[in-house]
């Protein structure tokens, strides 16, 4: 393990019932890092990101945060440890104003983070910062999402497929936010299905087929590894 | 958020020279007794189901271990009516810790599992072999403490601090951690708050608010039976009346309590053969056109709620 590594993975295993959703991923992340993990539908990203956040209990392998190992950690601890996420589905507390989903976070995660105002300013909320979260389109909550993530002030951040249905001068804005988070020091592991997206981001990806990571490097790399090319084409 | 606090405040007010001065206005202290019984657990509904989302159909449950244990403390252990109704609430608060597993399931079966929780109840209270504790199916008499005035004021500073606890639910961190657990449990989580505690506390205060007023109620009533306490129209017109007015807010099951019993009792007095039809229609054509209740129609327009 390196000490530089604020969150390290063991050998995770996940199963539900005979279905072994991750099985045996290892991978170690450092602050100010951005790490894309990528694979077809099914191959464990998703659930990986909900071992880390604490929704799941892994079955077996450990896992590390900022140097301690955590066990039975539940989302309310990972919040106040410094872990947070986005969700691919995004799931704002609708019937709340925008303003009152960062309060939440704010006041209840109790760690040091950005004024409210300036992550509304960041995310590009401020002008409907009284609307109900409910009535906001889904690429806004989704940002919703990540600013109500940041409010808990994370050290880690777990961003699920937040580049999904933006168009592309969107996508461009959402890059340079997480490249500006990464920059201020929070380590990020992104999910993503849009290959040229993380590509903007990050050179360090890891690909997942069936629970287990088959490759780890760029993406020209994987684009040329027999094992990705595969997975992807069916080949 | 001061003003609306201060609307918060108008609403407690207003109720509470309502409940103060109507009995010197028209002499049934009873009616109004019972109102306030109902404004009070309507309100216990809405810190249950408006905010964290849980529907207690088995609510009267803890109204009956309120009344029982109020009634008991009276009777076997010679304690005096207000600390009686005190231990009242208690008795509810650990029910509601024994019931707390219902907390773990969801919708219509949390709605069930309490309704048969409440049965649960009622059938231990009322069974004859426990005739030597609660008397069985033969009630309870409380005469000998019997003051209608004293039970009434009393009822009175329930009521006040029901409406206390609501009014700073709806404005406080607490209240909107409620909100958010409702709404998502996975983000409230991840936003840092504690979903098992905080619903709990939720759970054991409207279970105390229920059994308080359930001892009160006994007091004020002195004669009565367990299918007087554990009747179930009491968590239907709880609920009723929560939903009728508009959940999530202060004023919702004040405006639902007064204008639903309000009618319930106009009705039943002058047209007492039509009463169920009337009283039916109305609340179907409400639950149709209005149904996020009375309130909406303020917020519609764009106005604050207390």
């Amino acid at each position: 393990m390196s000490p530089k590594s604020i969150l390290v993975l063991e050998k995770i295993v996940k199963q539900f019932g005979q279905f072994r959703a991750l099985d045996g991923v290892s991978l170690e992340l450092s602050a100010g890092e951005i790490l894309g993990l990528v694979g077809p539908n099914g191959s464990g990203k998703t659930t990986c990101i909900n071992v880390i956040a604490g929704l799941y209990r892994p079955d077996e392998g450990n896992l590390y945060f900022q140097g301690s190992k955590i066990t039975r950690h539940s989302l309310t601890h990972s919040a106040h440890m410094g872990i947070n996420r986005t969700f691919q589905v995004p799931k704002p507390f609708k019937s709340l104003t925008v303003r009152e989903n960062l309060v939440i976070a704010d006041h209840y995660a109790k760690r040091p983070h950005p004024p409210l105002d300036e992550l509304l300013e960041f995310v590009g909320l401020s002008s409907l910062a009284d609307r109900e979260a409910g009535s906001l389109n889904s690429s806004q909550q989704k940002l919703l999402d990540l600013a109500r993530a940041l409010a808990t002030g994370p050290n880690l951040l777990l961003i699920d497929e937040l580049a999904a249905g933006l168009n592309p001068s969107e996508l461009d804005k959402v890059a340079e936010k997480v490249q500006y988070l990464a920059k201020s020091g929070i380590a990020i592991l992104l999910v993503e299905h849009l290959l040229g997206f993380i590509n903007s981001l990050t050179k360090r990806v890891i690909v997942m087929n069936a629970g287990r990571e088959i490759f780890e490097g760029d993406l020209e790399t994987a684009a040329k590894n027999p094992e990705v090319n595969a997975v992807y084409l069916g080949g | 958020m001061r003003k609306h606090l201060l609307y918060g405040a108008i609403v407690f007010v207003v109720v509470i020279l309502l409940f103060t001065l109507l009995p010197s206005v028209y002499s049934n202290e009873d009616l109004f007794f019972q109102a306030m019984v109902y404004l009070a657990l309507a309100q216990g509904v809405n810190i249950l189901y408006g905010f964290t989302g849980y529907l207690p159909f088995g609510y009267v449950g803890f109204f009956g271990t309120g009344a029982y244990a109020t009634a008991l403390s009276i009777t076997l252990l010679h304690i005096p009516p207000i600390p009686a109704i005190l231990i009242g609430g208690l008795a509810s608060v650990v029910l509601g810790i024994l019931l707390s597993p219902l907390l773990r399931l969801s919708g219509a079966y949390f709605a069930i599992g309490s309704l048969a929780a409440s049965q649960m109840v009622y059938y231990i209270v009322s069974n004859p072999a426990l005739q030597n504790l609660t008397n069985g199916p033969y009630g309870i008499n409380l005469e000998s403490v019997y003051q209608p005035r004293a039970s009434y004021i009393t009822m009175i500073v329930i009521v006040a601090l029901v409406m206390g606890v609501v009014i700073y639910i709806r404005n406080s961190r607490f209240g909107l951690a409620l909100q958010a657990i409702r709404e998502d449990p996975v983000s409230a989580g991840m936003a840092g708050i504690h979903v098992v505690r905080q619903r709990a506390m939720a759970w054991f205060l409207s279970a105390m608010i229920a059994g308080v007023v359930g001892g009160a109620f006994a007091w004020h009533i002195s004669v009565f039976y367990p299918t007087t306490v554990f009747d179930l129209n009491i968590s239907i017109f709880a609920i009723v009346f929560t939903l009728f007015g508009g959940v999530t807010t202060v004023l919702g099951p004040v405006l639902g309590m007064f204008v639903l019993y309000g009618f319930y009792n106009v009705i039943g007095i002058s047209e007492p053969q039509y009463f169920q039809l009337i009283y039916g229609v109305l609340i179907l054509v409400l639950v149709l056109f209005l149904p996020s209740g009375m309130v909406s129609l303020m917020k519609r327009r764009g106005h604050y709620v207390p």
